[in-house]
C-alpha cells in the first residue's frame, strides 16, 4: 500500500487512465511545460506529448468549449481550470452546453468529459479566488458533482470521473494537495454517487464532503471525549446524492449538523436539511443545523478569513445545539 | 474582394453539371417551402416557442453542404435551413418543430435544437456565439484521429461581438485546427442593424486580429458559396489551419416569428428580393442549361408534396411520453 499524497494520487487516476484510453486528453492553462499550477500534471507532458497534455492560453470559455466539442465525437477530455473561481467565465459552456446536450438531442450526443479544479478557500486569496462553486453546479441536472477528501477517494473517484459518460465536475483542493494518504497498489475505482461512512455512532449524523472532512475529523474526536457518538457522512459525490445514505443514518440518529464550505443562502447544506425535513420528518429530534462560511465574499485578512470559514469549534457549538446541551 | 493569396484560386470540386445545380436548386426549394409550412403552422400554434427562419439564406448552407460532403456541421438558432442541407429529412425536423416523439430530436430540442448525429449535424445552439468554441473540439478530435474532414460552423454577425467566438478563433489558429467558421452576415441581429453592432462592419477582418486566413464574399449564389467554400475546406483540411468566411446574405423574414422586422428601411427588402437564391438558380437553369418550364414544375411539385408530407407526418405523430421525461438527463454508463 503507497503512501501518496493527493496531488499524486490524482495523477496516477489519470496516468493510468490516459495509458488504457487514446481519446482522453489533459487541456488546460500551465497543464504541460509547466508541470500543472499546482504540480498534479507533473510529468504528463513527458509521457504523453503536447497532444494529450495540452497547454492552453487564460481563455477558460474557449478550451472548455473545445472539450465539449471533442467529448460530442468520442474523446474524453480532462480539462483543467486552474482554480473553480476561474471556470465562471466558461459558466455557459458548464451549463448551457455541458449539462444539456444530451437531452437537447433527444439522447444521441454524450459528453464524457471530467472538469477538475480546486474548489474553495485557500488561504488569504481574498474574494476572486477563495469561492466555492459546490452548489452552483449541482443545482443543474445533466451535472454530476464529484468531490473527495483522501488520497484513496481522489485517485478512485477521478478515475470514475473519467470513465463515466456524463460530464463531471471535480471539486479538488488547493489546501490538501500535499496531504498524504493510503492508496492500494492494485488498479481500481470508487464509485460515484456513494457517501462514505467515516465513523459509526449513534447521537449525532454530520455530514461534510471535501477538505471539511478534516475539520469533522478533529471535531468528532473531541466531541467522542465527551461521550458524544458521530455518525459522520462523507458524501463524496454531491449530484447524485446518496440519500439512502442519508436517510438511513439521520432515522438512525435523528440530529444532524450538514458542515460545507461556500455561503449558507441556497447551499448544498440547504438542499440536504430540506431533503430530511421532507423524508425523516418523523425521526428528527431537532432542527437541522449547517456549518458553513460565513455569509459574504472572502475578506483578505488572516482573522477576518478565519471568522469566515468552519473549524471544529463551530461544528461542536452546532453539535451541541442539536443535541440541546 | 478578391481570393486571399493564402485560399487556392479554385476548389479541388469538380464543376457543377446541370443536374448538380438541379439538385441544388431542389434543396434550397425544399428548405423554402418546409419553411413556408413552419412559418404557417407556427401561427397555427401547432409549432411553438421560438421559431427562426431561415428565408432568403438558402444557398448559403446548400452551397456549404455540397462543398463539405462528410464533415461536421455545428449551426446556431436558425438553424432548418443547415439542419435539412446536411440531411436531416424535412418529416423529422417538422416532427421535431412539432414537439413530437418522432423528431431528430424525440421532442427534447425544439426549433432552435436541431441534431442527427447519423449525418452529423451536431445542432442547433441557443445562446449566441456559445455554440463556436465547440467546433474546436471537433477540429482538434479530426486531427487526432487524422480523419480527412473539417469541421463547418455556422454563425451569424450577432455572434461576432460575443467572448466565446473571439477565444474559439484564437484557439482554432493556434492549434491550426481544421474548422472553416462561416458568418452568414444578414446585416441584422435580431433588430439591431450591423452599423450599429459594431464599428468594423466587414467582419472577416477580424480574422487579421488572430491570424486566421479569412474571405469575404456575397453567397446569394449557390454556386459561388459551393466553390468558396470548397477553396477554405481544401486549405484547412489540408492541415493548414482554420478559415474564417464571411457570406453576405440577407434574411427575408423577422428575426423571429413574432418579429415583423419594422426596422428595415424602406425599400431594402424589396432590393434584397431581386438576389432571392431562388430566383437567381432558376434563371441560370433555365437560360443558361435550358431546363424547361416543365422540368422545373415537376420539381416543385415533389417539393411541395415532400413538405406537405412532413407536416402530414408531424401531425400524426404521437407526443413524446411524459414516462420518459428523464430518459435523457443522463447518459447510460458503461463505456
Amino acid at each position: 500500500m503507497a503512501q501518496l499524497q493527493i496531488r499524486e494520487a490524482l495523477r496516477r487516476a489519470m496516468v493510468e487512465e490516459m495509458r488504457r484510453d487514446e481519446s482522453i486528453f489533459l487541456m488546460g492553462e500551465e497543464v504541460a511545460y509547466y508541470n500543472g499550477a499546482y504540480k498534479v500534471s507533473q510529468g504528463m507532458l513527458e509521457e504523453f506529448g503536447d497532444q494529450r497534455v495540452v497547454d492552453t492560453p487564460i481563455s477558460e470559455a474557449g478550451f472548455a468549449g473545445l472539450g465539449l466539442g471533442a467529448a460530442m465525437v468520442g474523446m474524453r477530455p480532462i480539462i483543467e481550470f486552474m482554480t473553480w473561481n476561474f471556470s465562471l467565465v466558461a459558466f455557459d459552456q458548464i451549463i448551457n452546453t455541458a449539462a444539456k446536450a444530451h437531452i437537447m438531442s433527444g439522447g444521441q450526443y454524450t459528453l464524457p468529459i471530467t472538469f477538475r479544479a480546486p474548489n474553495g478557500a485557500a488561504e488569504n486569496l481574498g474574494a476572486q479566488h477563495s469561492i466555492s462553486v459546490d452548489s452552483l453546479y449541482a443545482h443543474f441536472p445533466g451535472l454530476k458533482v464529484v468531490t473527495f477528501a483522501t488520497s484513496d477517494d481522489a485517485y478512485g473517484l477521478l478515475k470514475s470521473s473519467i470513465r463515466d459518460n456524463n460530464p463531471v465536475i471535480f471539486l479538488e483542493s488547493e489546501m490538501t494537495y500535499g496531504l498524504k494518504g493510503e492508496v492500494a497498489d492494485e488498479e481500481h475505482t470508487v464509485p460515484i454517487g456513494k457517501a462514505r461512512l467515516r465513523a459509526e455512532g449513534t447521537d449525532v449524523t454530520i455530514v461534510t464532503w471535501g477538505k471539511q472532512v478534516f475539520n469533522v475529523e478533529m471535531a468528532t474526536k473531541k466531541l467522542n471525549k465527551q461521550g458524544i457518538s458521530v455518525d459522520f457522512l462523507d458524501l463524496r459525490t454531491l449530484r447524485p446524492l446518496d440519500e439512502d445514505a442519508l436517510y438511513r443514518s439521520v432515522a438512525k440518529t435523528g440530529r444532524c449538523v450538514v458542515v460545507h464550505e461556500g455561503h449558507i443562502f441556497a447551499g448544498v447544506g440547504a438542499e440536504i436539511a430540506a431533503r430530511l425535513q421532507e423524508v425523516c420528518f418523523d425521526y428528527l429530534e431537532a432542527p437541522v443545523l449547517r456549518v458553513t462560511n460565513r455569509d459574504v465574499p472572502q475578506p483578505y485578512a488572516t482573522n477576518l478569513e478565519k471568522a469566515v470559514m468552519p473549524n471544529p469549534q463551530r461544528i461542536i457549538d452546532a453539535v451541541n445545539r442539536v443535541l440541546g446541551r | 474582394m478578391t481570393v486571399p493569396p493564402d485560399l487556392p484560386e479554385r476548389s479541388s470540386l469538380p464543376d457543377i453539371d446541370p443536374e448538380g445545380l438541379l439538385k441544388l436548386y431542389q434543396e434550397m426549394l425544399l428548405i423554402r417551402r418546409t419553411e413556408e409550412l413552419a412559418a404557417k403552422a407556427y401561427t397555427m400554434r401547432k409549432i411553438l416557442g421560438f421559431c427562426h427562419l431561415y428565408i432568403g439564406q438558402e444557398s448559403v448552407a446548400v452551397g456549404a453542404a455540397a462543398a463539405t460532403p462528410g464533415s461536421y456541421w455545428i449551426a446556431a438558432y436558425r438553424e432548418h435551413g443547415h439542419a435539412m442541407a446536411k440531411g436531416v429529412p424535412a418529416k423529422e425536423m417538422m416532427a421535431e418543430l412539432f414537439g413530437k416523439q418522432t423528431g431528430s430530436s424525440k421532442g427534447y430540442g425544439g426549433s432552435m435544437h436541431i441534431f442527427d448525429k447519423s449525418v452529423k449535424f451536431m445542432g442547433g445552439w441557443g445562446i449566441v456565439g456559445g455554440h463556436v468554441p465547440l467546433a474546436n473540439g471537433v477540429g482538434w478530435a479530426i486531427k487526432q484521429r487524422k480523419e480527412d474532414t473539417v469541421c463547418v460552423c455556422f454563425m451569424g454577425d450577432g455572434a461576432m461581438h460575443q467572448g466565446a467566438t473571439f477565444e474559439a478563433f484564437c484557439l482554432a489558429t493556434l492549434y491550426k485546427l481544421p474548422v472553416v467558421f462561416i458568418i452568414e452576415n444578414n446585416f441584422y441581429a435580431m433588430g439591431t442593424s450591423l452599423d450599429r453592432q459594431s464599428a468594423v462592419t466587414e467582419l472577416y477582418k477580424r480574422g487579421a486580429g488572430v491570424g486566421m486566413v479569412a474571405d469575404r464574399f456575397e453567397g446569394f449564389d449557390v454556386e459561388v458559396v459551393r466553390e468558396r467554400v470548397g477553396r477554405a475546406a481544401d486549405y484547412a483540411r489540408a492541415g493548414n489551419g482554420p478559415v474564417l468566411l464571411e457570406i453576405v446574405t440577407y434574411r427575408h423574414r423577422g428575426h423571429s416569428m413574432s418579429d415583423p422586422a419594422k426596422y428595415r428601411p424602406e425599400g431594402e427588402l424589396e432590393e434584397k428580393k431581386l438576389s432571392d437564391p431562388l430566383l437567381l438558380t432558376k434563371k441560370r437553369l433555365q437560360e443558361e442549361f435550358g431546363a424547361s418550364d416543365e422540368a422545373l414544375e415537376q420539381i416543385r411539385e415533389t417539393v411541395y408534396a415532400e413538405a406537405q408530407a412532413a407536416w402530414d407526418f408531424a401531425e400524426e405523430s404521437p407526443d413524446p411520453d411524459v414516462n420518459d421525461l428523464y430518459a435523457h438527463v443522463y447518459a447510460p454508463d458503461g463505456e
